[in-house]
């Protein structure tokens, strides 16, 4: 990026009213240095361990502190040394497959993250669907509203009993259980979305005489989407809690039927390993909505 | 015959067991190619009656006859440039134009056909250059303008202007004050505009349409400006007839309808 070179022969000369030197505003060209590339890397590399450090000093710390405390003999949890020898095979050979439930760590993670997707979709599309309604039309949210705040209170796994009666088979019970816990916060932000729709863009819609379903694609999802994707970010957290939890009960493969199992034989060093996967995961899933809603929801910010 | 009618127009809000007379017995007729300001001190109800016209609020009593036609819901045929400019914020410059021409010419026009159209608004406005920034990439009389290319391209029969410069400096009010009177001398136009502005209203109008104070507000009186067009800013100043009806609306305004506070 270059701009002209300004010369100072055509500036204003500015007598200063206290001293009697006359003094020219001198401009200097605007021509940024391009820094070395070897420069940028080092400002880069800075900038990385400025946040990568802390954590590793905290978390080096802590695993410290574990091992000095779990290392006498007869302790009840075992060092993170202990946890990684113990867990060797299923860290390094993610992959093995012996029949059953006898399974490597990524299919195990595998089936939960398709459960997770199945019902999380299903949730996001249905309650998009009633938040829109809901926000839209004041019968409805009248109607409808008061029974939301109710369901949504029920924690998920109270739902699970019921959900094996209705579908009497663990795999379609726990994609509902999934379902039924991320919904509520997805309609609910979208109901607040639609409902702060400014009345501009509704104007503008009826000037232009937007058909509803128009109005729909073209106004209120992306004016309503920094809401959505809130509601869809703490749905993806709750589903992912549910998930664990609703497996512990219904076995099969799954982390959370894993983590159940390892108990069950006594391997505490692999419900550790199990619990640091499920935090990895939940972590990812989070930041992966939260990047899909920046890409989504970029200039929807009023200006 | 008048193009666009204001017959009988009466308004009145109600809210619970309160109701409010707005606006009572608004007569108006307006002349295609004409440009007609409406002014009047705030709260007089001179917004409401823009949205009565852009069918945005309908009357309680009366109507409004386009064409000899009523009309009572929103159309393109009376495109709004609104105050604070309402440009969608998740589309670029151009595409916010395009949705309306998308929609008005979507039968009439080929694709190729609607895409030269938009560019051609935005060149009309100037702001062709930045037909793929967002709206908040641009300075505040650049989104106006963009409004005001949005409203156009939908070749509406009645532009209505609903304190479109309200917002800027003083600067870029002039400026695009300028470029609205080049465009209605261009494209002749029939346009409503709704200012709390002296000088603008005398500058651009063919008549004044001067608003009472609310509740109950109703037209007071209406001014011809019978200045020549092409009309220049610098001239007009010492205009006899500039200064003579910017004498009159200073005097309707704040001698015989003085600004009372509502107690």
């Amino acid at each position: 990026m270059s701009m002209p070179a300004l010369t100072n022969d055509s500036a204003p000369k500015i007598v200063s009213p206290l001293s009697a030197p006359v003094v020219s505003a001198s401009i200097v060209s605007m021509n940024p240095r391009q820094p070395p590339r070897a420069e940028r890397y080092v400002k880069l590399a800075r900038e990385a361990a400025v946040r990568i450090v802390p954590p590793l000093i905290v978390l080096a710390l802590f695993l410290l502190i574990w091992e000095l405390l779990c290392r006498r003999s007869g302790s009840a949890l075992p060092p993170p040394s202990r946890v990684f020898n113990d867990t060797r095979d299923l860290i390094f050979d993610p992959f093995f497959d012996n029949g059953g439930i006898d399974k490597g760590l990524f299919w195990h993670i595998s089936a939960s993250l398709q459960r997770v997707a199945l019902g999380y979709s299903l949730a996001a599309i249905v309650g998009v669907a009633l938040g829109t309604l809901v926000g839209q039309s004041v019968w409805a949210m009248r109607g409808l509203d008061p029974i939301f705040q109710v369901l949504r209170t029920i924690p998920p796994l109270a739902w699970l009993p019921l959900s094996l009666a209705a579908f009497r088979d663990g795999q379609p019970s726990a994609i509902f259980v999934i379902f039924i816990t991320s919904i509520w916060p997805i309609i609910i932000n979208t109901a607040v979305g639609i409902r702060n729709i400014p009345q501009d863009y509704r104007n503008v819609a009826a000037v232009v005489q937007l058909n509803p379903l128009e109005f729909f694609a073209k106004i209120m999802i992306p004016a309503a989407a920094p809401y959505i994707f809130t509601g869809l970010r703490i749905g993806i957290g709750l589903s992912w809690l549910a998930i664990v939890a609703a497996e512990m009960l219904i076995g099969g493969v799954g982390i959370g039927f894993f983590i159940w199992d390892a108990w069950n034989s006594s391997h505490i060093s692999e419900i550790i390993l199990a619990l640091l996967y499920v935090g990895i995961i939940g972590f990812v899933l989070d930041r992966l909505i939260a990047v899909v809603g920046k890409v989504v929801t970029r200039g929807t910010a009023p200006n | 015959m008048a193009y666009l009618k204001l017959d009988h127009v009466d308004k009145t809000f109600t809210r619970g067991a309160a109701t409010t007379e707005v606006l009572k017995d608004i007569n108006l007729t307006i002349e295609k190619g004409e440009y007609v300001s409406i002014i009047g001190h705030s709260g007089c109800g001179k917004s409401t009656m823009l949205n009565i016209v852009a069918g945005l609020t309908t009357a309680t009593t009366g109507g409004v006859l386009l064409e000899e036609r009523e009309v009572n819901s929103p159309g393109p045929d009376r495109a709004v440039v609104f105050q604070n400019h309402s440009l969608l914020p998740w589309l670029t410059v151009y595409e916010n134009v395009r949705l309306g021409v998308d929609k008005v010419f979507s039968r009439s026009k080929t694709r190729a056909e609607r895409d030269a159209w938009t560019l051609h608004n935005l060149n009309l406005v100037q702001m062709a250059h930045a037909k793929d920034k967002r709206p908040s990439e641009i300075s505040g009389g650049m989104k106006q303008r963009v409004g005001i290319a949005r409203a156009l391209a939908m070749e509406p029969k009645v532009l209505l202007l609903d304190e479109p410069f309200g917002a800027l400096d003083a600067l870029t009010r002039a400026h695009l004050q300028d470029s609205v009177m080049a465009l209605h001398q261009k494209l002749g136009n029939t346009i409503l505009m709704i200012t709390h502005d002296v000088d603008e209203a005398v500058l651009l109008s063919d008549r004044i349409v001067m608003m009472t104070n609310g509740p109950s507000a109703h037209i007071g009186e209406v001014l011809e400006v019978a200045l020549p067009r092409p009309r220049k800013r610098l001239e007009l100043a010492t205009n006899p007839t500039y200064v003579k009806c910017r004498q009159r609306v200073l005097e309707f305004l704040y001698e015989r309808h003085r600004f009372v506070e509502a107690a």
